[in-house]
């Protein structure tokens, strides 16, 4: 597969494919994030977190149209607004959900899996009944358009470092949140130990809630920063949610650190992959190697040692 | 549970023949021959159904993937299907002829290795029993050897059924692609789309369901079937009795496989396609549906379940189908929340109940004056 290209050919190849796959890997942190502090911290399978993510997709989409329609000198910045936008309204989505479905099943990890997928299909019949099921796709602002010429044959498109810059300020804000502040620490109190966080004057049912909610609201800003690299539609989000599982199981579920490196590797396996196989068959290969990885290395690839 | 020495007890019995009744008699009266090849559908679900019982419900091995193995048992029967429909008398046009239609679209130019073994019924029946069963022990020896169970395994086993899905979808000129193997005419030289093929296909497909039924109960009565329940309760405890926990599991998950390739195989026969669209992970989530639904304790509740759900589904998204999703979400909800046991837990719990009392009422009189007064209506 490599026959025909030259070597420069191929390290300008493989540079290319390089940041495309740092696109993938921004959405798939932003996704596994999520997931890494819902899953991994509370154990609660939400098969629904695609459909948080596209919630916030769409709440992008409304904000620039309402931004080109209301107040066309914001538009150039409307996506600052619109991310927060949607972490507000993915984050209450959560918490309400958390109330009306999650705090009853948490001795049932399982049945949370069915629960949200019963919830995922709600969501995506709502979405369908309110924008239609056409895709739609946001139009970007002038300056995040276009891309950097690095050299006479490597483009770095400019949404792809704006996404990245982004993912990056939200990793390191939560896993300030998680494990400097005061408020992470009971998070993680809670999750060790429930009837001893509740016994020493944590509000665990307080805290799950809050918890739940901040997975949902960073779902809402991976679906921010997805519509800038793929347009957004009611059945979107199912297309991500098992690869983002794959990212949180692989990375080690209960490690933020895990799920960054496996973010990392599995987007940069799949596009350079991509490059040189069908679309089809780099996934296909993708998934395969996790799959036999973990079949090795059940616990992923940095997990905290525990006894069961 | 109440130990007990007869395989079926008495109102298992009942289930079993009221369950027999409606099949073999009820419906096939009462429906014309669209609507019972709608209920055959539906009940190659049941099958699935029953290995999930099986698996998830006394195993509590929640496999997402069952889908790969119905999809496997189809795909197993339309090859089959498929080489004998693709005859060289019937695709003299293409420029292959002898190899199914979508081989040649895709530039193929002979049939590839692992299509050759399909020419031959015998062997494809085996295949559809055996292929499966191989694919489920591979994947559950590696994960049950490791001790990877619970959310993992589910993942996992959601995970290949993307992979198969992908495959599938990518590989058109081996597999047919999106579109699936279509076109299906004869089964050993008998035509299988005439009304008449359909009934018969019918009885067929009940009197396999009963098979199953009968395959499972033996299995949830003996010691093994006692063994999975421990299991599902205290893992370690049966671990440090003795018993060998993985091949316990692997045993479950490889027979809830074959269960679901066998119904597999029916639904090509009964639809007369198979594609992708049965195999990935949406269609093997709305299987574990049904099972929850129908219950996923009871081998009856899961056949019950797959017709049930699969009734509503069909006559929903007839008349509303903006409704359907909605409402097959809001049912998972409120059967997780609410009756985890599914419809078996509620005719369990609150007609069956009913129904012993009407029995004993009838019996004698002033026992019935009794409870009537003493137990007011729940």
């Amino acid at each position: 597969m490599f026959g025909d290209y030259s070597i420069s050919d191929l390290g300008a190849i493989l540079a290319m494919q390089g940041f495309a796959g740092l696109i993938l890997f921004s959405v798939y942190v932003l996704m596994a994030l999520g997931l890494a502090i819902i899953f991994g911290q509370m154990g609660v399978i939400n098969m629904a977190h695609g459909e948080f993510m596209i919630l916030g997709a769409y709440v992008t989409w409304m904000t620039s149209n309402a931004v080109q329609h209301v107040a066309p000198w914001l538009f150039p910045g409307y996506f600052f607004i619109a991310m927060i936008l949607a972490f507000i309204a993915s984050g209450a989505l959560g918490m309400l959900v958390e109330w009306a479905l999650i705090r009853h099943l948490y001795k049932r990890p399982l049945d949370t899996l069915l629960a949200t997928w019963g919830l995922s299909l709600i969501l995506q019949q709502a979405y369908r009944s309110i924008f239609g099921a056409r895709e739609v796709g946001v139009e970007l602002p002038e300056w995040m358009m276009g891309s950097l010429q690095a050299t006479d044959s490597i483009q770095i498109p400019i949404n792809g470092m704006f996404v990245m810059a982004l993912t990056m300020l939200i990793t390191i804000a939560v896993a300030y949140v998680l494990f400097w502040s005061s408020w992470g620490k009971q998070v993680r109190a809670v999750v060790q130990n429930r009837v001893m966080a509740g016994a020493v004057g944590i509000n665990t049912e307080k805290v799950d809630r809050y918890t739940f909610g901040l997975g949902c609201g960073i779902a809402g800003i991976a679906g921010s920063a997805f519509t800038m690299i793929g347009s957004t539609g009611p059945t979107a989000g199912q297309l991500y949610i098992v690869d983002t599982f794959l990212v949180v199981v692989f990375g080690g579920a209960a490690s933020l650190f895990g799920t960054i490196a496996s973010a990392f590797s599995i987007s940069q396996t799949q596009s350079t992959l991509e490059f040189f196989l069908s679309g089809s068959m780099a996934k296909v290969i993708t998934l395969l190697t996790i799959v036999a990885i973990l079949m090795v290395r059940p616990q992923g690839l940095f997990a905290l040692k525990v006894r069961k | 549970m109440v130990i007990n020495s007869r395989f079926f007890n008495r109102s298992e019995l009942l289930g079993f023949l009221a369950l027999a009744a409606l099949l073999l008699v009820i419906l096939p009266l009462s429906l014309d021959i669209f609507r019972l090849n709608l209920v055959a559908k539906y009940l190659t679900y049941a099958f699935v159904g029953i290995g999930l019982v099986l698996c998830w419900g006394y195993g509590g091995i929640l496999s997402l993937g069952q889908g790969v193995f119905f999809g496997l048992g189809g795909y197993c029967m339309a090859m089959y299907l498929k080489l004998e429909a693709s005859s060289v008398a019937n695709t003299k046009i293409q420029s292959t002829p002898g190899i199914p239609d979508f081989m040649d679209w895709n530039q193929l130019t002979s049939l590839p290795f692992f299509w050759k073994p399909f020419h031959s019924f015998p062997v494809t029946l085996l295949a559809i029993l055996l292929v499966p069963a191989f694919f489920a022990l591979i994947i559950g020896a590696a994960m049950f050897k490791r001790r990877v169970g619970g959310v993992y395994f589910a993942i996992i086993t959601q995970a290949i059924a993307a992979i198969l899905t992908i495959l599938i979808v990518g590989q058109q000129g081996y597999t047919g692609g999106i579109n699936g193997i279509t076109d299906l005419r004869t089964l050993h030289g008998w035509d299988i789309r005439t009304d008449h093929a359909k009934f018969i296909l019918y009885f067929v497909e009940v009197v396999l369901l009963f098979g199953c039924i009968v395959a499972a109960q033996f299995i949830r009565l003996t010691k093994l079937g006692r063994i999975l329940v421990a299991m599902r309760e205290q893992e370690d405890r049966v671990r440090f009795s003795g018993y060998s926990v993985a091949n316990f599991k692997i045993f479950a998950f490889c027979a809830a496989a074959v269960f679901a390739a066998i119904g597999g195989a029916m639904f090509t026969l009964e639809v007369g396609f198979m594609s992708p669209s049965f195999v990935g992970i949406v269609p093997s989530i709305e299987m574990v549906i049904y099972t929850a639904v129908g219950g996923r304790m009871s081998i009856f509740g899961a056949v019950w379940g797959a017709l049930l759900v699969n009734f509503a589904k069909t006559s929903l998204s007839e008349s509303f189908p903006q409704l359907w999703l909605f409402g097959l979400g809001a049912l998972f909800i409120a059967v997780v929340l609410a009756f985890p046991n599914g419809l078996s837990g509620i005719w369990a719990d609150h007609i069956q109940p009913r129904i012993d009392r009407l029995f004993a009422s009838r019996k004698s009189k002033s026992a019935a004056g009794m409870i009537a007064d003493g137990a007011p209506a729940e």
